[in-house]
């Protein structure tokens, strides 16, 4: 199961920040093909934000095909997006860490790591991730 | 979001009240629709408790109407799917936890005994224990418990966490997202909190003076705004950039060089926003209650276009 943080002083929707949990969860492998998605009473039990948050949040993860409403019973996981060569234990994943290590060794801050990261990434994926300067590109989605 | 066709919980029409010292409600229209949770946000003196006396019967109008579902709030079927908590939580202390459930039972005919006492037990409350002997948490508890245990369609709290801690706060609006994600209840909840309300209500009643200043659905609303931040432009008395056609400035703060504003665009494109001198966000909904809260009333805001 799934546990919700909510960062209220992010700027990011509250809806956007619960799917992007649910997906990190999926990538790290803490939720499985066939896992229950925690209820909406359950999630706003212990968070306290309004319900219909919660329903949205799953609804665009219904969406994206990651999970699936069984009526009566809850919202179940339907795939998972962990993938082997990312894993904790992962040569790719052993390298990178490696790399960040050298990279504040030479003095970089986190942000500059970021920022080079970001470049590469933009560079080998065409769609860029939304700028951190315009929240409204993060809005737009919906 | 497309939400489908709402019923109205509560309308107000025209609705107005006057006491001795003057009108403390004018000329209020609004719907507030069923199934969501509304923030009712104003500074004190703005009508909001007013507002919940109306919608309780406890007070009459004035001039207009307000009805709850449709129905006269004091009429037996208005009563019985309203539940009110107030600020000041009236429990007798005396009466053990018990006891003033048998109070809510006999007082309601529709009355929901499992769910009063689920309420109670899962704050590690004993039946037998005296209310006067109880923490503020605990007494809210006791409260909500009576509330939920009505069975109610629409639920008023008018400020009722302000006299608990932060974590018991969390548990108790926790406690009313719950009952709420499994009944679809209603509810209108005043807080001078708004960082506490912008994760919780998904719709907006903005009082001041006595009139209704915005209303709305709330990701509606801060998408319909933008914030707008730059060099102000020293050619220009408000300093804001020119472009702004059709955009109706809500609040604008010159500092020194810099310039904010807020700006009512209802979605029209602004020529600022292409241009990255400055920087256009879309507000927060604290950003934008603050806004109007602070901005001038109804009637002599500025609602010409900066162009």
């Amino acid at each position: 199961m799934i546990v919700f943080r909510i960062d209220r002083r992010s700027g990011v929707a509250t809806y956007l920040q619960l799917a992007h949990q649910v997906r990190q969860a999926l990538r790290l492998g803490v939720l499985e093909s066939g896992d229950r998605l925690p209820t909406a009473r359950e999630v706003v039990a212990a968070t306290a934000i309004n319900p219909n948050t919660v329903l949205r949040a799953y609804r665009e993860l219904e969406r994206e095909g990651l999970v699936e409403p069984r009526p009566g019973q809850g919202t179940f996981v339907r795939r998972s997006l962990s993938r082997p060569a990312a894993a904790a234990d992962s040569p790719l994943r052993a390298e990178f860490t490696d790399w960040v290590a050298r990279a504040r060794d030479a003095g970089l801050e986190r942000e500059d790591i970021a920022a080079l990261t970001d470049a590469a990434l933009d560079e080998r994926f065409p769609a860029p991730p939304p700028s951190h300067r315009s929240p409204q590109s993060m809005e737009e989605d919906t | 979001m497309t939400d489908p066709i709402a019923s109205t919980a509560l309308r107000a029409t025209r609705l107005g009240r006057r006491f001795r010292s003057g009108w403390a409600l004018r000329d209020c229209d609004f719907d507030l629709p069923a199934g969501r949770i509304t923030a009712l946000v104003g500074p004190n003196g703005a009508g909001k408790s007013t507002l919940f006396h109306l919608a309780t019967g406890l007070l009459r109008p004035t001039t207009g109407e307000i009805s709850v579902f449709g129905a006269d709030p004091v009429t037996a079927e208005a009563r019985d799917r309203t539940a009110f908590l107030a600020q000041d939580k009236p429990l007798y202390p005396r009466f053990t936890v018990d006891e003033t459930l048998r109070f809510g039972r006999e007082l309601n005919r529709d009355w929901d005994q499992a769910t009063a006492e689920r309420i109670v037990r899962a704050g590690n409350i004993s039946l037998d224990a005296r209310v006067g002997t109880l923490s503020p948490g605990q007494c809210t508890r006791i409260s909500l418990a009576l509330a939920f245990g009505k069975r109610p369609g629409l639920l008023l709290l008018d400020e009722p966490l302000a006299d608990l801690d932060p974590l018991v706060r969390i548990e108790a609006m926790g406690l009313v997202m719950a009952e709420v994600a499994e009944r679809g209840i209603t509810v209108v909840l005043s807080s001078h909190v708004l960082s506490e309300l912008e994760n919780v209500c998904d719709h907006v009643l903005l009082l001041k003076h006595g009139g209704v200043r915005l209303q709305g659905d709330a990701q509606q609303l801060c998408d319909d705004h933008l914030l707008l931040t730059g060099r102000a432009d020293g050619s220009r008395e408000n300093g804001l950039p020119p472009g702004l056609d059709g955009a109706t400035v809500v609040e604008s703060t010159v500092t020194g060089r810099q310039v904010t504003a807020l700006l009512r665009t209802d979605g029209h494109p602004v020529g600022a926003s292409a241009d990255d001198r400055w920087v256009t966000e879309i507000p927060s909904l604290e950003d934008l209650l603050l806004a109007y809260l602070r901005s001038a009333p109804a009637g002599t805001a500025t609602t010409e276009a900066a162009a």
